[in-house]
């Protein structure tokens, strides 16, 4: 019941994006295109995924145990720089398409404020490993979400007619807003 | 002394980092609910800014080239953990309030940029100038927006009331959706400005 709750509050209630606000930057850098859109998010979910899972091992086994908890912060980015660098090598050699389209994007899932976001989250909410691990993955799924339906609606609006000051990212940041409403509509929505 | 200046102009108003760069959009979203986390969150970045604009200028030709922006994190955390502590011992209120949002500046695109295209490159005297006049045009920016935001959201600045308890205040400013759409409207004011002032300047 416990994990049911925290994947629908992930998803959707307490949606990282439009809630919590972290992974802003990719989230208005990266949608102009659903292609990207759709490759960032599984990048994100990758990445988050196993960083979720790795560090909370070395909090518990490694941090914990000395009392190095002020290390946290610096512990968790290097995992996470580490990991982004692996995946990055792993997209070039299999997938050199996607790799193309997400460019410069790629490394800088590095600097996404959500995957550091979910591993600090973790460790201060008290998850163990299963919960850790399915907070991360769902976090990084309503990051996924948001961002392909945002995509979807930049997409549609692109061609209109706006007024000259608001065009590209003024406007962007009011569907976010109009969206972040939509959102607000889950958060009575709990089990 | 004019390079000086013009260093700390750049950063404070010609290459604002979050009006003109649009850089460091999580936090200026997510914290600028009330004019004094603004303040609080700007001035942590920052001290985070210049302390490690400063020493990463200082070890640029030790850095190996291949392992730099690790190197840079790792600085950047280092001072994060230092602003972290600090802040939980002698402003522990505002500490509560930030919460997540003070190891994640860690992560602000901000320190980063500044890092790789500035620091790397440049004096330390320089660096930490630089360093100085970003956090200050952060700063600014996040209490522009956190302003409006409290007075629309809460009908108070600082927690002083302004215009009392005639007018229902639009408490949805002060939520979520409310950050995206002040900081939409308040840079499409910006474009226009700067579209109008060039259209004076051509005529």
């Amino acid at each position: 019941m416990n994990l049911i709750s925290i994947i629908i509050a992930a998803l959707f209630t307490q949606n990282f994006v439009m809630v919590k606000f972290m992974g802003i930057c990719p989230f208005l850098g990266v949608s102009k295109k659903k292609e990207t859109a759709i490759g960032m998010g599984m990048a994100v979910i990758f990445v988050m995924a196993i960083s979720s899972a790795i560090t909370y091992a070395v909090n518990r086994f490694l941090l914990v145990p000395f009392g190095l908890e002020y290390l946290q912060t610096i512990a968790f980015i290097l995992i996470i720089a580490g990991l982004v660098q692996f995946v990055e090598m792993f997209v070039k050699k299999s997938m050199p398409a996607l790799y193309s389209a997400l460019g410069i994007y790629l490394p800088l899932i590095t600097t996404n404020c959500a995957v550091l976001g979910a591993a600090l989250l973790n460790v201060q909410n008290g998850y163990n490993f299963i919960e850790s691990l399915i907070f991360g993955t769902c976090s990084a799924a309503g990051f996924a979400l948001a961002i392909v339906l945002f995509a979807g609606i930049r997409e549609a609006i692109n061609e209109k007619d706006v007024p000259i000051s608001f065009r590209g990212f003024p406007l962007a940041l009011i569907t976010a807003g109009l969206m972040a409403i939509a959102f607000m509509g889950f958060s009575g929505f709990t089990i | 002394m004019k390079q000086k200046n013009s260093i700390f102009l750049n950063g404070l108003i010609k290459e604002n980092p979050t009006f003109v760069q649009l850089l460091g959009m999580c936090p200026t979203l997510a914290v600028t609910t009330t004019l004094k986390n603004g303040f609080g969150m700007g001035l942590s970045a920052t001290a985070v800014l210049i302390a490690s604009n400063a020493l990463i200028s200082l070890l640029r030709k030790v850095i190996p080239q291949k392992v730099r922006i690790a190197a840079y994190i790792v600085i950047i955390a280092a001072f994060v953990s230092i602003i972290e502590m600090c802040l939980n011992a002698f402003l522990p209120s505002l500490a509560e309030q930030l919460g997540i949002f003070i190891p994640l500046i860690v992560v602000n695109c901000i320190i980063l940029a500044r890092a790789e295209s500035f620091a790397s490159k440049n004096s330390v005297g320089k660096s930490a100038l630089d360093g100085l006049s970003m956090g200050l045009g952060f700063t600014v920016a996040l209490c522009i927006i956190s302003a409006i935001r409290e007075f629309l959201a809460t009908g108070a600045i600082l927690e002083i009331p302004i215009y009392g308890e005639t007018i229902q205040p639009a408490s949805i400013i002060g939520m979520p959706p409310g950050g995206f759409l002040v900081l939409g409207c308040v840079i499409a004011l910006i474009n226009y400005i700067v579209r109008k002032q060039k259209e004076g300047k051509s005529e």
